[in-house]
């Protein structure tokens, strides 16, 4: 140990007034907003300049794809339902991310996890399909969630036991789904009579749906987790020791908490709820899984919980934009010839200016409300090494 | 031999190392080649974690680059053509899309080190930022540019030919032919890695990063320029990732498929805290993940046959997807195995703010 | 001897700089002249630290002026000090613990054998040199991470030396020294002021050393300067009523203590470091209750593993720890709140607090996961602002409500809520690490007598600072730890200040004379 010495304390800057709930409301919204309406316009400015590859300038462009856009998210009441069952997935991953930002870690595995999610209940999905509802239905959304579980519980046990970061082990983990399911379904979980290597039929393991829409029991347990979730981090114990250990690992050490327990739970909590999100998935929409199941969810999920800022609220309020944007897309590429990779630049976008958080703040001073979540400095700080416990 | 094969149990383990000897000196070209992506994507890395910078969007860089290159010389040999020239094949066109590659990765890299440094944002999410907008980005053009053109490209650099004498010569043959017979950006790497090593720890470019990497508030007080020096370098080990995403289209393939990079970009960082952010290091690193991945393909070409009875039991028992998958296998169990001892910068992450200039 | 006739070497005039919601440095002047040793004296907080970072140029001021010789000049940055021949030794080491000695010195000015690469034998040559001039044995090649910290200080000020000075700024220097570390220290500066005509600005809180190194002193309280005085014309209570602003009472009236059954009993304790190299070498100790035990020793001699085992944050390697008999070796944090163990760490803003956390979570940290403060998985929220509120009239915290950050307190009253939490209830065991580090003078008075106070209700105290003369205030027996052993325990009565001093710089075995060679304090250090 070095200087001895702590910093002679500066004197106190003032606490920030107190602001009313409307203010307060504002602040906090106002740049993810703002994010979003950039995006939007830098989008724009995209669709413009690729239009020029087709040949002609064409400044109406962006206006007839956002028309588009909005067009095939709400202009029809199926297009709604679509919506809403899109984002039903997106609440789930922003959710698993954002768990783990409150920890002080990075969830990028919600992919790997949303697959094993999906393979579990796929799995088990088809093997009870000739069993009552009552028994289908749950085994199946169990197995999702627990292989989801368990995909979180190894980079977090890795985390705690040997210091690994998540960062790059969840990454690794996400390859390694994507390899096991080309290897189950075309092997021991491949369904025989299709043209395709894919899992069996659901029968009974099917959710159920209501008004005879596309709305899945997958959609009634996300939204209704999502109060769940916000009653855990802040308002239990558990949430409070997930939340010291994200802000200062030292200091939970310090009061009792056990930083290796914490990580490995939330790891695990965050692979269950990817892993559900997977289970809707294929329980609720598609059906069945191929070989080389691919989607976009997991990463979708960062964004989402950035723009989110890790609360559940938000991040619902942002899985249902994404999910707009998702389900409008493909009207989009119909109509206006826009490749629907155009929402992947839009999200790339937003998180900019999110990154950019601090100059915008600037520029409209608004008072610093916790200009980014301070558990995110844990994620980096723990990048070098040496195991949490 | 045999009879060390078939003691029960250790007789594997000698069939396997036996097997190993035996198919290496075939897939050492290959490694070389498989290893040039993660180690220049790792000496990325180093510029910028040495210097204080975590960067986890060296897989986003690596893949922009990668279809910039491809682009550009796709487009430049179309409008200009040209001949290859000399033992690498390089034509004018591979020439701008190197050059190309390079430019992409550089701007990213000014990116986040503006993202970084100056706006002080989570170094991380800008990494991801990176990754989200490179992967969506070069989606979104391949399907609008290269798509319709499915002729577009301009080939690839060859590869030196060593003479077969010294291919045949026994024992060291297979290493030179390993190292030299590769294309241009490869052979490269070896030469990056052996500069880089020598200018990190013996001069004075070197001494001062690893202060400001260290401890940049004591390199700030004796008068050094701890934010013009991050910036430099991270954007100076856009380089190393440019020239990365420019071997992936420009000499190992002749064409650019989607998130073609497949997580190199996140081995190679595996590579730089196994390497212990040494050049050498790393490179060693790179080696080994490249190896289990060029292994996985000798498994599939040429099993094990009848010398290694068990072995090839085994081994044919085991899923080919498996063999996939060895590469981040092997680098989630080496970084499981490896960091808890591995001491990073010790300023990594933290964003440098002069005493009393912030607002 | 001081030239009071010619100019002023360097002068401050009218410095303000503020910061938002506090004005650091308030109209200051400064002057210093050719060949003095200036003392700026003030209590932490004060603003001189800030004062000298403009100087340095490590911070600019909002108004005012700097003058050297007759020219007002310009400083941006380091470098411009630097170049303007204006060194600072820091309070906090500005070394890289990787790097060597040699590299740390010239960072920044490196000898070069050509255009890149640099030339070593050169670079090892100079430092030797520059040591020798000055009577410390230097090696170049050692880690600075490896060296003690008295080392280390000595290469910070090898450091401002190479480049020649005619100023220098050393910032609390001796805040870690021994005694007879600070002597050396203060010969250096009396051979630089003296011989080579440099200025030497000295700023300390300490003020025995001030009177003794200093030819004039300046005092700022508050960001302003309250006065300017020769050691001749004041003397220590003087100094400090005007550092203060009032009376103070320089010693706390620490009564009689009535010992009773031994309480704390530390054997044979063998405690690792976080690299695995055994820093704690079977150490011994008891503190009963009623009695406050203080181990002085320069910080980095196994204090903070120590107190880590004995606080069950880290593990021992060997030994036993009981409370009241019962063995707590192997004991949690939790358990030991549970059996009234109280503990106030080093780093409170590291250990004690999360700062983005409000006041009122800061409180019940220890407590959250019990009644009244949650009911099995629920928090009770007013249970738990009750608390806050209590604490905060009781232990005089000031801060607008209960519902502010952590971050946003000063330091003493961050120190004040991490010592409401640990005092606030029945002790057994109070475990204090460097309690008053970096807190104003207010603070240090509230924290000294809560102690006693505890004391008195039949709590046994272990306090561990390297400040020595807190620990001469409040302790009854005091031990002094020196390289991971108790080497001697003595009785406070009859303690004598040089003789710990010694002890704590030299363990006792080694001659004094043996502390100028960095070697063989390296090698004992493996």
């Amino acid at each position: 140990m070095s200087a001895a010495a702590a910093p002679a304390d500066p004197a106190p800057a003032p606490p920030p007034p107190q602001q009313s709930f409307i203010g307060r409301a504002i602040a906090l919204a106002a740049v993810p907003f703002i994010a979003v309406v950039g995006a939007l316009v830098v989008g724009a400015v995209i669709i413009i300049a690729s239009s020029l590859a087709r040949g002609a300038f064409d400044l109406t462009l962006p206006l007839q794809a956002y028309a588009n856009l909005l067009e095939g998210a709400f202009g029809s009441l199926r297009g709604i339902i679509f919506s809403i069952v899109s984002a039903t997935p997106l609440i789930l991953g922003g959710m698993a991310v954002g768990l783990g930002f409150k920890a002080g870690l990075f969830n990028i595995g919600a992919q790997g996890q949303f697959l094993m999610g999906a393979l579990g209940s796929a799995a088990v999905g088809a093997w009870a399909a000739g069993e009552s509802g009552i028994v289908a239905v749950p085994a199946a959304i169990l197995a999702g969630a627990a292989l989801g579980a368990a995909w979180g519980f190894i980079p977090g046990a890795l985390k705690a036991w040997t210091g690994a970061h998540e960062v790059v082990t969840t990454i690794m983990l996400n390859f390694i789904a994507g390899a096991l399911i080309g290897y189950l379904i075309t092997g021991p979980l491949e369904a025989p009579g299709f043209s395709f290597s894919r899992t069996g039929p659901l029968g009974n393991a099917e959710l159920p749906t209501f008004f005879g829409t596309g709305i899945h029991l997958g959609v009634l347990i996300a939204f209704g987790l999502v109060p769940a979730v916000w009653w855990v981090v802040w308002r239990s114990t558990l949430g409070f020791e997930i939340r010291t250990v994200g802000a200062n690992p030292d200091a939970a050490r310090y009061a009792g908490m056990r930083p290796a327990m914490l990580t490995i739970l939330t790891l695990t909590l965050c692979g269950m709820l990817a892993g559900l999100a997977g289970a809707g998935q294929i329980l609720g929409v598609s059906h069945f899984m191929n070989a080389s199941y691919g989607t976009s969810i997991g990463f979708d999920s960062i964004s989402i919980a950035l723009l989110g800022r890790a609360h559940p609220v938000g991040i619902t309020l942002a899985a249902l934009l994404f999910g707009a944007m998702r389900a409008g897309s493909g009207l989009m590429q119909i109509e206006a010839g826009i490749p629907v990779e155009i929402i992947d630049v839009i999200q790339a976008t937003i998180l900019l200016f999110l990154a950019a958080d601090l100059v915008i703040r600037r520029l409209l001073r608004l008072r610093a409300v916790r200009a980014q979540p301070e558990e995110l400095q844990t994620v980096t700080k723990t990048y070098g090494g040496g195991a949490s416990s | 031999m045999e009879f060390v094969y078939s003691i029960p149990i250790i007789g594997v383990l000698f069939q396997f190392i036996g097997y190993v000897v035996e198919v290496t000196p075939g897939i050492a070209p290959i490694v070389v080649g498989l290893a040039a992506p993660i180690a220049l994507g790792a000496l990325c890395g180093i510029m910028n974690e040495r210097s204080g910078i975590v960067n986890i969007g060296i897989e986003g860089m690596m893949l922009s680059a990668a279809f910039a290159g491809f682009l550009a010389a796709g487009l430049f040999q179309q409008a200009f053509g040209g001949e290859g020239w000399g033992p690498f094949g390089i034509t004018p066109a591979l020439v701008v899309g190197v050059i190309a590659a390079m430019l992409v990765a550089m701007v990213l890299s000014a990116l986040h080190a503006w993202l970084s440094i100056t706006v002080a944002a989570d170094q991380i999410i800008s990494g991801v930022i990176i990754n989200v907008a490179a992967l969506g980005l070069t989606g979104y053009l391949n399907r609008l540019l290269i798509s319709p053109n499915p002729r577009l490209g301009a080939g690839t650099f060859g590869s030196f030919r060593l003479p077969p004498e010294v291919v045949d010569f026994p024992v060291v043959g297979w290493v030179i032919e390993m190292f030299v017979e590769q294309g241009p950006i490869a052979m490269s790497v070896v030469l990056f890695v052996v500069v880089l090593q020598i200018l990190l720890f013996r001069s004075r470019w070197g001494l001062r990063t690893r202060a400001v990497g260290e401890h940049p508030r004591a390199a700030d007080t004796v008068g050094i320029n701890v934010i013009g020096l991050r910036y430099r370098n991270v954007i100076l080990g856009g380089i190393f990732a440019g020239l990365a995403g420019a071997y992936l289209t420009l000499e190992a393939t002749g064409s650019f498929q989607n998130n073609m990079t497949a997580g190199r970009g996140f081995i190679a960082l595996a590579a730089v805290i196994f390497g212990r952010w040494t050049p050498v290091g790393a490179f060693g690193a790179a080696l080994l993940f490249a190896y289990s991945g060029a292994f996985g393909q000798a498994v599939r070409i040429r099993p094990p046959g009848d010398e290694y009875p068990d072995l090839g039991a085994i081994m044919a028992a085991i899923p080919s997807q498996v063999y996939g998958a060895l590469p981040y296998i092997v680098t989630i169990v080496i970084l499981a195995g490896v960091v808890g001892r591995s001491i990073a910068p010790a300023a990594v992450g933290k964003p440098y703010q002069k005493e009393g200039k912030t607002a | 001897m001081t030239d009071a006739a010619r100019p002023a070497a360097l002068e401050m005039r009218g410095i303000t700089k503020r910061y938002p919601g506090v004005v650091a440095n308030d109209h200051i002047d400064l002057d210093v002249r050719p060949g003095e040793i200036h003392a700026l004296l003030g209590e932490n907080g004060a603003g001189k630290s800030t004062l000298m970072n403009i100087l340095y140029g490590l911070a600019e001021p909002d108004e005012g002026e700097i003058w050297l010789g007759d020219e007002p000049i310009e400083i941006h940055g380091p470098s411009d000090a630097i170049a303007r021949g204006i060194n600072m030794v820091h309070q906090h080491f500005m070394l890289v613990p990787v790097l060597t000695v040699a590299e740390n010195i010239l960072l920044g000015d490196e000898p070069m054998a050509n255009p890149i690469f640099l030339d070593r034998g050169a670079a090892h040559a100079q430092i030797r040199d520059l040591g020798a001039r000055f009577g410390f044995e230097v090696d170049p090649e050692a880690k600075v991470g490896s060296l003690s910290v008295g080392w280390q200080q000595r290469v910070e000020i090898l450091k401002a030396l190479y480049r020649s000075a005619s100023i220098l700024v050393l910032d609390e220097p001796t805040a870690v020294l021994t005694p007879q570390e600070t002597r050396e220290i203060f010969s250096v500066l009396r051979q630089l002021s003296r011989e080579m005509g440099t200025s030497v600005i000295f700023i300390s809180h300490k003020l025995n050393e001030v009177l003794d190194i200093a030819d004039r002193i300046t005092v700022i309280r508050r960001g302003r300067v309250v006065g300017t005085r020769t050691p001749s014309e004041t003397n220590e209570e003087d100094l400090a009523e005007l550092m203060v602003g009032r009376d103070v009472q320089l010693t706390v009236d620490r009564g009689e203590s009535n010992p009773g059954d031994v309480m704390l009993d530390v054997t044979d304790v063998r405690v690792a470091d976080d690299r695995g190299r055994e820093v704690v070498h079977a150490v011994s100790f008891q503190v009963r209750s009623g009695e406050i035990f203080g181990i002085a020793g320069v910080a980095g001699n196994g204090q903070d593993e120590l107190v880590e085992a004995i606080t069950g944050l880290r593990k021992t390697t060997s030994g036993r720890v009981t409370l009241a008999s019962r063995d707590i070796t192997a004991a949690s944090p939790r358990q030991l709140h549970g059996l009234g163990v109280g503990f106030v760490p080093a780093d409170r803003q590291r250990f004690g607090l999360v700062l983005s956390f409000p006041l009122a979570d800061n409180i019940v940290l220890n407590d959250y996961h019990a009644e009244p403060y949650a009911r099995g998985f629920v928090r009770e929220t007013v249970a738990i602002d009750a608390r806050a509120e209590a604490c905060v009239v009781e232990f005089d915290i000031r801060t607008p409500s209960i519902e502010v950050t952590a971050g946003t307190l000063s330091g003493g009253n961050q120190q004040k809520v991490v010592v409401a939490r640990e005092f606030g209830r029945d002790l057994r065991l109070l475990v204090l690490d460097q309690p008053t580090r970096g807190l104003d003078v207010g603070s240090v008075e509230f924290i000294h007598s809560e102690t006693i106070e505890r004391r008195t209700d039949g709590a046994a105290v272990l306090l561990v600072s390297a400040e020595l003369d807190e620990v001469l205030e409040l302790s009854d027996r005091i031990g002094v730890m020196y390289r991971g052993e108790i080497v001697a325990v003595v009785d406070a009565r009859q303690a004598d200040k040089e003789e710990i001093g010694l002890l704590m710089a030299t363990g006792g075995r080694v001659s004094p004379d043996a502390t100028k060679s960095m070697t063989t304090e390296t090698e004992q250090t493996s």
